[in-house]
């Protein structure tokens, strides 16, 4: 398959590279394999891949990856604007 | 809700004390595949309650969380039942889950397995480990395909009431109303439109890779506009310029904004681009819209 990529230099994604610990978590759960464990530390090997689900951050038992994660629906950003509230989607099932 | 199980503990085949447990959504869908996908083997499965939705949403939203999971083991003595204290969890469940916490708060140790369920049987038999290929997340032809309806279904309010308007401004004219401009501009708008939300909410997930630039829109748009010149040439009387300038600025419009929608939908966007692409292309959607608009009903006159 040709490589899907979406916009650059977009992505909030932070790796503290002083805090994390190695523990390889964040490399596990990336759904797009963009963390590499490098001399015992994560580093991020391609961070335009990232869709910024938040899997890493939330698993990682140091809090080293910062990540604004959200839902990436329009509808809901549209939703988000209008109403001041976070973006959520309510869809049911396949969403 | 029909697409949803009720929350709990399901035995797979005949699990006994020392069998895996899968923790999964309890949506009805995801627990067919899982009952279908590891048909022959003896497990657990925890249904967490998502409110019948698939993991990767409900962990987006967290109601496939850390909590939810912590309470639905000890709701169903999940300790009492295994003597182990391992639990695999869906790769994509992630988002909703801090492995690390859930071990503190019940002593149960959280590894992830594959992104796909048909993969387990694999991931099981290789001691519980997961290939590179297992734990990428991917957005073939056939996986955008089948969510494609998703768009249209959740449109189809706006669709219709659309078509209604569209119709009713399409009697208008030199004669004040007329039920056979209706009639036959009513068509001709309806089906230009309808083709936007084809382009746009079809067309454009199926030839996503292949479509210039990287924000959903303006491929959207592209492939509208491509769509509309090939339309434009193919009446069999050439369009007034008015009804060509609708019709040209129109249908791109429509299928950008549908193309754009199908981001929430797709496996690699990531909310900050959406929102940018959003910023960037809606006045230029509104904008074109506006003009088709006014071009197509001064075209009456």
């Amino acid at each position: 398959m040709t490589e899907l990529r979406y916009i650059d230099d977009v992505v909030t994604l932070e790796l503290d590279s002083e805090t994390c610990v190695g523990c390889g978590i964040c490399q596990i759960v990336c759904p797009h394999r963009i963390f590499a464990i490098e001399g015992g530390k994560a580093t991020i090997t391609d961070k335009d891949l990232c869709i910024e689900c938040g899997g890493c951050a939330i698993n990682c038992p140091v809090n080293a990856i910062s990540v604004e994660s959200g839902v990436g629906c329009a509808s809901a950003i549209i939703h988000g604007w209008l109403t001041g509230e976070e973006p959520s989607c309510d869809c049911k099932g396949s969403c | 809700m029909s697409n949803s199980i009720a929350p709990g503990l399901y035995a797979i085949g005949e699990p006994t004390a020392d069998s895996p447990v899968l923790v999964s959504a309890n949506y009805k869908m995801t627990f067919d595949f899982l009952r279908r996908d590891l048909r022959g083997h003896n497990v657990w499965v925890l249904a967490l309650d998502t409110k019948g939705v698939n993991v990767w949403c409900a962990a987006g939203k967290g109601t496939f969380g850390t909590e939810e999971l912590v309470k639905r083991i000890e709701a169903t003595k999940l300790g009492q039942v295994v003597s182990h204290r391992k639990l695999i969890l869906p790769q994509l469940g992630a988002p909703g889950i801090a492995a690390h916490q859930v071990k503190k708060s019940c002593g149960f140790s959280v590894s992830y397995g594959p992104v796909r369920s048909s993969d387990l049987p694999a991931f099981l038999g290789n001691d519980n480990h997961a290939t590179e290929e297992m734990r990428q997340v991917t957005f073939n032809m056939l996986e955008r395909l089948v969510l494609t309806p998703v768009e249209l279904v959740s449109m189809w309010r706006q669709i219709l009431w659309s078509i209604l308007i569209l119709f009713v401004l399409a009697g208008f004219g030199p004669g004040f109303f007329s039920l056979s401009a209706l009639w036959s501009r009513g068509v001709a708008a309806v089906a230009s439109g309808l083709t936007g939300v084809f382009v746009g909410a079809v067309l454009m997930p199926l030839l996503l890779p292949w479509l210039p630039g990287r924000s959903f829109a303006l491929k959207g748009a592209i492939l509208g506009a491509l769509v509309a010149l090939i339309g434009a040439m193919g009446f069999s009387e050439p369009l007034s310029w008015l009804n060509s300038i609708a019709l040209m600025s129109g249908l791109p419009a429509i299928a950008s904004w549908c193309a754009m929608n199908f981001t929430g939908s797709a496996t690699f966007t990531s909310p900050s681009g959406v929102e940018k692409e959003m910023r960037q292309a809606i006045p230029g959607q509104a904008a074109a819209l506006l003009v088709a608009g006014v071009c197509w009903f001064w075209a009456a006159f």
